[in-house]
């Protein structure tokens, strides 16, 4: 059994939690192109090494940030997202589009 | 008579030819480098040799051929896919399976089973009548069957309405099959060789040389070669190779792992696959019982296997064939799956010029095998990309063209 340390909830069972993907940042989605939006959702950097990457405690629905060794299957820190995201993301309305 | 023999085991001119000779010196350019040497690689090798022509064509494979996910899959080859694009794609396969001891004068083990995803739910029902319509129009032999049905094709099923699960009924693809893996790498490898083409195990890529736009050389540990075109099939560490060319993918590298059983007296002569509990198992033509489940739970680079998997599958295995409870399992393995966001394969131009792709073959492409050898070799040959191909190409993912091969999940191939 593998164990994964949960800021919120300590030493726990790894197939307690879910993997959410990298670290990425999120374009704007009312100013960015659809190219750059695409590679957003879909572009993976994959790598063989290390990685920073979103995991969730599924029982308390708690999301973290780890970083692994994917070469190694090493955890090697997990931390309260808020030790990277400082301000709130704000869900504005968008911007009417520019009359052409 | 005996003495015959005893002489011919004696003698040193043993007509036994050697698959593979011995590994060459690398030549300081070829027309096109291959790297990756799985099934995918060496059937696009073999291709273009014996069907275009091409013979300057180096294979690099960082291991032996066939070690990668080719001689660690399932083996099980089948149609019965969802998407109009995926069925077109794989029929062609499964046509070239059929006939592929012949073309390589090999015999691959070939045997065809019959291949039932069984459905649980009443919304499995009917994505089976969904696919098995899909199917039907394009001429694959699929239907729908129930209850009574696999009573009477799949008698050790456990039919019982007390199972946590019940089967409701099954996606009856009667063509599917399984083959013998290491015979399809070796069977195209020796006949690739024997047409010219060098095969370089245990050599490993290192960077990728791209000028102006275009590719111009493959860098490996044992030198640098310089080649026209270049292709890379090299399942989970697409993401890495591709890197080196300067292409980003959308692929997550993630292990699948899969075990046998002991050898046992012929039993089960279909092909189970429940995609709700994470099944699928048949027996090989040795007797050992074949079984998979879904992929693990988060990407690695690494082939280990883990308690968790087994114990997980064997409750479900034992729910559906309740006799296999004394069967021992004997070893388990895992390969690296190259998984796409939509299930669907990665393959054709990169917009590296001359640089091309075949990849995100997840845990379903051991099927393809041929398909991808024979377009793969004549999109490096003609320069154009096949039509039966063109939905699978990289920039689908830029245009939101996505193809969805639900018929794929990540069980069940
Ligand atoms: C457990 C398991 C079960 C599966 N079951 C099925 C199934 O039942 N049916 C099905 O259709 N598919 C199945 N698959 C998927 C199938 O095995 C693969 O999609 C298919 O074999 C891929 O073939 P390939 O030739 O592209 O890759 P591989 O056979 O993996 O070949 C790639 C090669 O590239 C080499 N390589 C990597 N890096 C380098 C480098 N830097 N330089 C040189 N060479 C390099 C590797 O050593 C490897 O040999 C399964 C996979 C797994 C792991």
């Amino acid at each position: 059994m593998k164990l994964m340390h949960c800021p919120l909830n300590g030493w726990r069972n790894i197939q307690e939690f879910t993997h959410g993907g990298e670290v990425v940042a999120e374009p704007d989605p009312n100013r960015c192109s659809d190219a750059e939006w695409a590679e957003f959702v879909f572009m993976e950097e994959n790598k063989a090494g290390m990685v920073r990457e979103w995991w969730c405690h599924t029982a308390t629905a708690y999301w973290f940030i780890a970083e692994r060794d994917t070469v190694k299957d090493e955890i090697i820190r997990t931390y309260d997202a808020g030790e990277v995201f400082k301000e709130r993301i704000e869900f504005t309305r968008p911007e009417p589009p520019k009359e052409a | 008579m005996p003495f015959g023999l005893i002489k011919y085991a004696l003698s040193s001119g043993h007509p036994a030819k050697r698959f593979l000779l011995a590994r060459p010196e690398l030549k300081p350019s070829y027309d096109v480098v291959i790297i990756g040497g799985g099934g995918h690689g060496l059937a696009t090798a073999y291709h273009l040799a014996r069907y275009h022509g091409i013979r300057n064509v180096a294979v690099f494979e960082k291991g032996y051929i066939g070690g990668g996910n080719t001689g660690r899959n399932t083996a099980i080859i089948r149609s019965n896919y969802l998407t109009p694009e995926g069925v077109a794609f794989y029929e062609e396969s499964v046509s070239l399976y059929r006939q592929l001891s012949r073309e390589l004068d090999y015999n691959i083990l070939y045997s065809e089973r019959g291949h039932f995803t069984l459905a649980h739910t009443d919304s499995a029902m009917r994505t089976s009548r969904w696919r098995a319509e899909v199917n039907k129009h394009l001429g694959v032999d699929s239907e729908l069957v129930y209850r009574d049905d696999l009573a009477r094709l799949i008698p050790e099923l456990n039919l019982s309405e007390e199972a946590a699960y019940p089967i409701l009924g099954a996606l009856y693809h009667p063509p599917g099959a399984v083959a013998r893996h290491d015979a399809v790498a070796w069977g195209y490898a020796g006949r690739a060789a024997e047409l010219g083409v060098e095969i370089h195990q245990d050599t490993t890529v290192t960077d990728i040389e791209v000028t102006d736009g275009r590719v111009s050389g493959v860098v490996t540990d044992r030198g640098r070669v310089a080649c026209g075109k270049a292709v890379q099939a090299v399942a989970g560490a697409s993401s890495e190779i591709a890197r080196m060319a300067g292409v980003k993918l959308p692929i997550r590298t993630i292990p699948l792992q899969a075990c046998v059983s002991q050898p046992h007296k012929p039993s089960l002569d279909a092909i189970i696959v429940s995609g709700s509990l994470h099944v699928y198992i048949s027996q090989s033509d040795r007797g050992e019982f074949v079984m998979g489940g879904s992929t693990d739970p988060y990407p690695r680079y690494q082939t280990s296997s883990s308690l968790d998997f087994i114990e997980g599958l064997m409750s479900h295995v034992l729910e559906l064939l309740p006799h296999l409870s004394e069967v021992q399992v004997m070893r388990q393995w895992a390969g690296m799956t190259d998984m796409t966001p939509d299930f669907a394969p990665i393959m054709g131009e990169t917009g590296v010029e001359n640089y091309y792709i075949d990849a995100g073959w997840g845990t379903w492409g051991f099927k393809a095998t041929p398909v991808c050898g024979k377009r793969m070799a004549e999109m490096l040959a003609t320069g154009r990309v096949p039509a039966l191909i063109a939905p699978f190409r990289l920039s689908r993912f830029e245009n939101f063209d996505l193809v969805g091969e639900k018929g794929a999940a990540s069980v069940g191939h």
